[in-house]
C-alpha cells in the first residue's frame, strides 16, 4: 500500500515536473527575437518589421503563451484564425483553411507533434526513425559498458584499498576525468587516420546509419562507453567495498567460506543494488555523450537531431526532442526509485 | 629547417625510452593478472613482480627526466619538437617541481593545505593542476611560455606539420605543435586557452558553490515547504538535458534578450546575500561592529556585482558609465552564466543532503537550545563540519566545470569563434581531422590533464579526509 502511494505520488510529481519544463522550452523556444528569426526565415527575409509582426499574427502566434501552450499539448481548440491578408488559416489544418474533416484540437495529446521547418517533415517521424538509429547505439553502449564497469567495480571492491582497488580505481577516475569530446578525438586520431599507423576503424559513422560493422561502429560506442563506465564502476566499488565489512559476510569468512564463494553468492547480490539506480540515472547523462559522440562521428540519430533543431530554433522539432528527451530523464528516475524499493529488502518490507 | 621530434637526445634516449616504456607496461599487465589470480586463489602476490615493476617505472621517469633536461640545458633548436616545448614551458615546469618539492617535504606542518600531499595521488594530481594554473598566470600575467600571437595568422603556415620554420624573421623560428586552419600557432593557442579555462571554470564552479550553498542549507535545515520548493526547482533543472539547456540559453537570440542579465543578476545576487548573512548573524549582538564590517564587506561586493550585471547597451543598464568599469564580454556572461546554472542545482542537492544529517547532530541542538538563530546555525554551526565533503566535491566540480566549458565550446556556443579555449580549438581541430591530426591534439590533451589533475586530488583529498575519522 505504501508502495502504491509512494509510485502514484512519483507519478503526479513526473507529470507537473514534465509540464513544467515543457512549458519553459515552450517559452524559450517563442521568444520574440525567436519569432522574428520563424517569420524571416519562413516569410522572406527583407520583411519590414510591421510585416513580422502581421506574419505572425496572421498564423495565431500573436496569441498568449499559456493559450499557445495549451493548443500545442492538445487541451485546448486549435486557433483558426482569420488574417488582414483575408485567408483563414487553422493550426489543425497546418495553416489552410479548415476542412470538415479537420479536429478540433491538435497536440501532443492528439499525437500531432507539428511539421519541422527546416526538415520539412512530420516531427513525430522524424523523431521516430532517429530514437531508432540511437537506441541501436545506446544498446551496444549499455552492452560494453555494463558489464565492464560492473567487472570492475566488483573487483576493486572486493578488498578496499588493495593493489588490485588502487590500480583500477585510478583507472575509473582516467576514464571519468575524459569527457567524449577528447577520447573521440583521441581516438579518431590513434585508430582511424592513419597518422600513428593503425587504420582499424573508421573515423565517421555515417555508414553504421543502415549497416553498422565492427569497423565503423566501434569508436563511437567506445567513446560513449569509456565516459560512463568509470563513474558506475566506483558507485559498484563503494557499494561492494560496503558490503564486504557486512557483519554477515564477517560471519561467513569466520565459517571458513572460501572467499570466492563468498564474493559471488553472498556479497554479489546485495552490492548490485546501488549500482542499477546508478545505472538508470546515468542513462540521462549518456544523452549528452550521444548528442557530442553524434555530432563527432557524424551518425545522423537523436542527438544529431537535437543540434540540428536548436542551432536552427525548429520550433517544432525542437519541443519534440524536448519532450522525447525529458521524459527519458524523468522516466528513468522514475524507474530507479521503484526499481530500488522493488531490489532492496529492507525497504520493500517497510522495515526501514 | 623543420624541427624533427627529439632532436640529438633523441638518439640516444628514444630507445631507452622505448625499452622503458616497453618493460613497465609488460610488468604492469603480468602485475594485474598476477593480482586476478592472488583473489581467486586467495594467496599473496609474489613480492618480486611487484619490485620488479616498481624499478622499471623508476627507469621510466629517469629517462623522462631525462628529456626534460635536456630539453632546458641544450640550446634551442637541437633538442627537436619535445625538447622545444619543455624549454618554452621551463618556467612553469620549475616553479611547479619547487613548490611540489617544499609542499611534500613540509606537508606535516602546511596543515589543510598539506593533506593532498600524504598520498602518490593526491600529489600527481596537484602538481597537474599548479603546473596548468602556473601557466596560465605566466602567460596571462607576462606573456611567457607562448611562442606566437595565438590569434595572428602567418598564411604560409596553414595546417603546418608540427616543426615547420616561421619564414619571418624577429619571431620565434617554428610553429613547435603545428599551425591550425586558419594559420594560427597551435602551440601558443593552448597555452593561451589555459588562462580562459582557468579563470572561467574556478570563478563559475565558486559561484554555483555560493549559490548551491545560499539554497541548501535553508531546504536542508529547515525542511519543510521551503525544502519542498526549492528540491521541485532543483530537480526540474537537474531534468533537462545540459546539451539542450545550453543551445536554449546561448543561442544568440536568447543571449541578446534580457534573459541571461536577470539570470546574472539573480545567481550573482546569492553571493552577496549568503555574505550579509554570514556577516550579520555572528555579529548581531554587537550592533556597531556589525555595521561597519557589513559596509566593509558589501560596499565592494554590491559594486562588484552591479558592474558585472549592468551592461551598456542591453535592456539591463542601471549603473553609470563613469562607475561602470568592467563590461565582461556579452558571450562569455552568458556561458558563465548557463554553466552556473546547471552546476548549482547539483551543489544544492549534496548540501542539503549533508545538511539533513549534521542537522540531528548534539552540537546543533546545544546550539538551538542556547537560542541561536537559525541563520547562525546554518552558516555557523552546520557550514563548518559539513567543509571536507564541500572542498572535496569543489575540486571535482571544477573539473566538471571544465568539462562543460569545453562542451560548449565543441558546439561552438558562446564564445567568440576566435577563442583560443581548448573546448572551441578541439572543434576546429576536428573538422579537419581525418587530414590533420595535429591541431586537436594538443588542446585535448591539455583539457584532459587539467581534469584528471583535479580528479586525481579530489581522491586525495578525500583519501586524507576519510583517514582523519
Amino acid at each position: 500500500m505504501t508502495l502504491l502511494t509512494h509510485a502514484f505520488r512519483g507519478l503526479a510529481t513526473l507529470v507537473l515536473t514534465a509540464l513544467c519544463l515543457t512549458y519553459v522550452v515552450f517559452w524559450l523556444t517563442h521568444l520574440a527575437p525567436n519569432l522574428e528569426k520563424l517569420a524571416r526565415t519562413q516569410g522572406s527575409a527583407r520583411m519590414a518589421d510591421d510585416a513580422v509582426v502581421t506574419w505572425l499574427a496572421n498564423r495565431g502566434y500573436d496569441q498568449p503563451l499559456p493559450v499557445l501552450y495549451g493548443q500545442w499539448l492538445g487541451v485546448l481548440l486549435g486557433s483558426v484564425v482569420t488574417g488582414t491578408d483575408g485567408e483563414v488559416r487553422a493550426r489543425c489544418a497546418d495553416g489552410a483553411a479548415p476542412a470538415t474533416d479537420t479536429p478540433p484540437r491538435c497536440g501532443i495529446l492528439q499525437g500531432d507533434w507539428g511539421t519541422s521547418t527546416v526538415l520539412r517533415d512530420d516531427v513525430g517521424q522524424i523523431i521516430a526513425t532517429r530514437l531508432a538509429l540511437t537506441g541501436k547505439l545506446m544498446g551496444w553502449v549499455l552492452v560494453l559498458m555494463v558489464p565492464g564497469a560492473l567487472v570492475m567495480g566488483i573487483l576493486a571492491g572486493m578488498r578496499e584499498g588493495g593493489r588490485l582497488d588502487r590500480g583500477l580505481s585510478t583507472v575509473s577516475i582516467l576514464t571519468t576525468a575524459t569527457p567524449e569530446y577528447v577520447s573521440g578525438v583521441v581516438l579518431i586520431a590513434v585508430f582511424a587516420t592513419g597518422s600513428f599507423g593503425i587504420t582499424w576503424f573508421k573515423g565517421t559513422a555515417t555508414a553504421a546509419m543502415d549497416d553498422a560493422t565492427f569497423a565503423n561502429f566501434t569508436l563511437p560506442v567506445v567513446t560513449i562507453a569509456l565516459f560512463g563506465m568509470g563513474y558506475i564502476a566506483r558507485m559498484t566499488r563503494a557499494s561492494m567495498a560496503e558490503v564486504m565489512t557486512a557483519p554477515y559476510i564477517r560471519t561467513a569468512r569466520l565459517k571458513g567460506v572460501r572467499f570466492r564463494d563468498i564474493v559471488l553468492r553472498h556479497a554479489l547480490r546485495n552490492a548490485l543494488i546501488a549500482p542499477f539506480t546508478v545505472i538508470m540515472l546515468q542513462i540521462p547523462w549518456l544523452l549528452n555523450g550521444v548528442v557530442v559522440v553524434e555530432t563527432l562521428f557524424n551518425y545522423k540519430g537523436f542527438g544529431w537531431t537535437l543540434v540540428q533543431a536548436a542551432a536552427n530554433n525548429d520550433i517544432d522539432l525542437l519541443l519534440g526532442v524536448s519532450v522525447v528527451s525529458v521524459t527519458v530523464v524523468l522516466a528513468t528516475q522514475f524507474l530507479s526509485d521503484v526499481g530500488y524499493a522493488l531490489l532492496n529488502p529492507r525497504i520493500r518490507t517497510g522495515a526501514a | 629547417m623543420p624541427l624533427d621530434w627529439t632532436g640529438t637526445p633523441g638518439a640516444l634516449l628514444n630507445p631507452l625510452l622505448a625499452a622503458s616504456v616497453g618493460l613497465w607496461l609488460t610488468l604492469l599487465a603480468l602485475r594485474l593478472v598476477a593480482a586476478l589470480v592472488a583473489v581467486w586463489r586467495a594467496t599473496p602476490v609474489a613480492p618480486g613482480l611487484r619490485r620488479a615493476s616498481l624499478w622499471a617505472g623508476r627507469a621510466l621517469g629517469l629517462v623522462t627526466c631525462a628529456y626534460v633536461l635536456a630539453g632546458m640545458i641544450l640550446p634551442a633548436g637541437t633538442t627537436g619538437i619535445v625538447g622545444g616545448v619543455i624549454a618554452r614551458f621551463a618556467p612553469a615546469i620549475l616553479t611547479v617541481a619547487t613548490v611540489i618539492g617544499l609542499s611534500v617535504g613540509l606537508r606535516r606542518r602546511l596543515g589543510v593545505f598539506g593533506l593532498p600531499f600524504h598520498s602518490t595521488v593526491g600529489t600527481i594530481g596537484a602538481a597537474l593542476v599548479l603546473f596548468w594554473v602556473v601557466t596560465a598566470l605566466l602567460y596571462g600575467g607576462f606573456g611567457l611560455i607562448a611562442t606566437h600571437d595565438p590569434l595572428r595568422p602567418i598564411s604560409s603556415l596553414r595546417n603546418a606539420l608540427p616543426g615547420s620554420p616561421v619564414p619571418e624573421a624577429g619571431l620565434y623560428p617554428h610553429y613547435l605543435l603545428g599551425g591550425d586552419s586558419l594559420a594560427r600557432d597551435v602551440f601558443s593557442r593552448m597555452v593561451a586557452g589555459s588562462v580562459i579555462v582557468l579563470t572561467i571554470a574556478p570563478l563559475a564552479t565558486l559561484t554555483a558553490v555560493l549559490v548551491g550553498l545560499s539554497l541548501g542549507l535553508p531546504a536542508g535545515y529547515l525542511g519543510g515547504w521551503t525544502d519542498r520548493v526549492l528540491s521541485f526547482a532543483a530537480n526540474l533543472i537537474l531534468a533537462f538535458p545540459v546539451i539542450l539547456l545550453f543551445y536554449l540559453l546561448v543561442t544568440p537570440e536568447v543571449a541578446s534578450s534580457a534573459l541571461p542579465p536577470v539570470m546574472a543578476a539573480v545567481l550573482f545576487g546569492a553571493p552577496l546575500a549568503f555574505v550579509a548573512v554570514l556577516v550579520h548573524s555572528r555579529l548581531r549582538t554587537q550592533p556597531g561592529r556589525n555595521a561597519l564590517t557589513l559596509a566593509a564587506v558589501l560596499v565592494p561586493l554590491a559594486w562588484l556585482w552591479a558592474a558585472v550585471v549592468s551592461q551598456a547597451g542591453t535592456p539591463v543598464t542601471f549603473l553609470p558609465a563613469r562607475l561602470d568599469p568592467l563590461d565582461p564580454d556579452r558571450g562569455l556572461l552568458v556561458v558563465f552564466v548557463a554553466v552556473v546554472f546547471v552546476n548549482a542545482p547539483i551543489v544544492f542537492r549534496i548540501v542539503r543532503g549533508l545538511t539533513l544529517d549534521i542537522r540531528t547532530r548534539d552540537y546543533v541542538a546545544a546550539a538551538r537550545t542556547r537560542g541561536e538563530t537559525p541563520a547562525y546555525i546554518m552558516l555557523w554551526e552546520v557550514l563548518p563540519n559539513a567543509r571536507g565533503p564541500l572542498i572535496v566535491d569543489t575540486c571535482l566540480r571544477i573539473g566538471y566545470t571544465t568539462i562543460l566549458l569545453g562542451t560548449l565550446g565543441f558546439f561552438g556556443l558562446g564564445l567568440p569563434p576566435e577563442s583560443p579555449d581548448w573546448g572551441s580549438t578541439i572543434n576546429e581541430g576536428r573538422k579537419l581531422l581525418l587530414v590533420y591530426v595535429h591541431p586537436a591534439l594538443p588542446p585535448a590533451a591539455a583539457l584532459l590533464s587539467l581534469v584528471l589533475g583535479l580528479n586525481l586530488l579530489a581522491d586525495g583529498l578525500r583519501e586524507q579526509s576519510m583517514a582523519d575519522r
